[in-house]
């Protein structure tokens, strides 16, 4: 089952590329987000976790703030 | 009877994960109990200086460390935090948030955390405004006014790269002077979106659901800044508060002698946590080899 992922991040920050090398090793494809580049993203990122903090990771619209491996490993089920 | 491992490895930075390859290596039956894997290093930017690697990422060195560690077959307890370090007849007990494990030797390889300001408001607007990593969180901040809470090259690394970012940015700075390197210093002077407040202290944090405003005192008075983002760059420290019998110096790092041997016969220590003079990633990953083969060794004299 495919599920609808996406990364909100920045370019250099050390937490967004673990998250998404964690994604990869699971041969999972998301969309990468760079809130950096495009303030609306970035509000939309901030609206959606309540946070000014970078990486944020939705999957099927739930949130997970932060490098949080094992939370994403419940959302993914896996 | 509780099973009594050979060693457990508090930590999974350099070290701790240098630490199990080589313990596993030696067949020594391990545990590595760690809040996550990479420590520090995860944080790092661009590493040119780690042998092997003319150019590498920190994530991407501490994805190789991890592939490294678990080519191995010994339990990781990822995201578990030692509360308690006690000796007691002959073994050590630790006991964690989750769990109580009892093992005959020890290495502590809990690295360093950013230090903290300690001021109210701080935790409630943690990742809403005040955050403790400018590379991460920087660009959130385009155009808004910022502080930067420090006054050494960690915080005027993160000013220089929030002039590119911010509209306005105060340096908040506890001492007389900045102390960073003298060329960082040159270029923050030179611009004019920066504000440097000296002898200043952070009283408070301020805000609704996110950072409005930031409360300093400087020379006995009251100021208040209105800023959206707060970026703590105050330094770091050792991860050593559990390990209450452990011989510290006085900036908290447990004090270990050539062979990472502590006070205390079957504890041992590496990396960042320790005295050792240099943290550097090279430096904790060979600490974290030297601290097993002694321990490796402690064992063998014991049976």
């Amino acid at each position: 089952m495919n599920k609808k992922i996406k990364v909100y991040g920045v370019p250099g920050c050390p937490f967004c590329k673990k998250t998404k090398e964690f994604l990869k090793s699971k041969g999972l494809n998301f969309e990468d987000i760079d809130v950096a580049a495009d303030h609306d993203l970035a509000k939309e990122m901030i609206k959606k976790s309540g946070q000014m903090s970078v990486p944020v990771i939705e999957i099927d619209g739930k949130i997970v703030v932060g490098f949080d491996k094992e939370k994403m490993e419940n959302l993914l089920g896996s | 009877m509780k099973k009594i491992y050979d060693l457990i490895i508090i930590g999974a930075g350099p070290a701790g994960i240098t630490a199990a390859v080589y313990a596993a290596r030696k067949k020594m039956d391990i545990l590595v109990i760690t809040k996550d894997i990479g420590g520090q290093a995860s944080w790092s930017g661009d590493i040119q200086n780690y042998t092997g690697y003319q150019f590498i990422t920190g994530p991407e060195l501490v994805i190789k460390f991890e592939e490294h560690m678990r080519k191995f077959d010994f339990e990781i307890k990822e995201n578990e935090e030692v509360k308690e370090l006690i000796f007691r007849k002959g073994t050590f007990l630790l006991k964690t948030d989750k769990n109580n494990y009892q093992t005959k030797t020890a290495i502590v390889a809990s690295g360093k955390r950013s230090r903290e300001l300690g001021v109210t408001g701080e935790k409630k607007f943690r990742n809403k405004g005040l955050t403790y990593c400018a590379t991460c969180d920087g660009p959130l901040f385009a155009g808004r006014d910022v502080a930067v809470i420090g006054g050494g090259n960690s915080a005027l690394d993160a000013a220089l790269q929030l002039i590119k970012i911010a509209n306005h940015i105060y340096i908040i700075n506890f001492t007389d002077n900045l102390t960073g390197d003298g060329i960082m210093q040159e270029k923050i002077r030179a611009d004019n979106k920066v504000s440097i407040f000296n002898n200043s202290r952070v009283k408070e944090v301020v805000g609704d659901i996110f950072v409005k405003a930031l409360k300093i005192e400087k020379d006995k008075k009251e100021k208040v800044l209105n800023v959206q983002g707060i970026f703590v760059e105050i330094g770091l420290i050792p991860n050593s508060d559990f390990a209450v019998d452990l011989e510290k110096n006085e900036r908290k790092e447990i004090v270990v002698n050539q062979r990472n041997e502590t006070n205390i016969p079957g504890v041992f220590a590496a990396g960042d946590v320790t005295n050792v003079p240099e943290k550097q990633i090279i430096i904790a990953a060979g600490e974290g080899a030297k601290a097993v083969l002694s321990a490796f060794r402690y064992l063998s004299t014991r049976k």
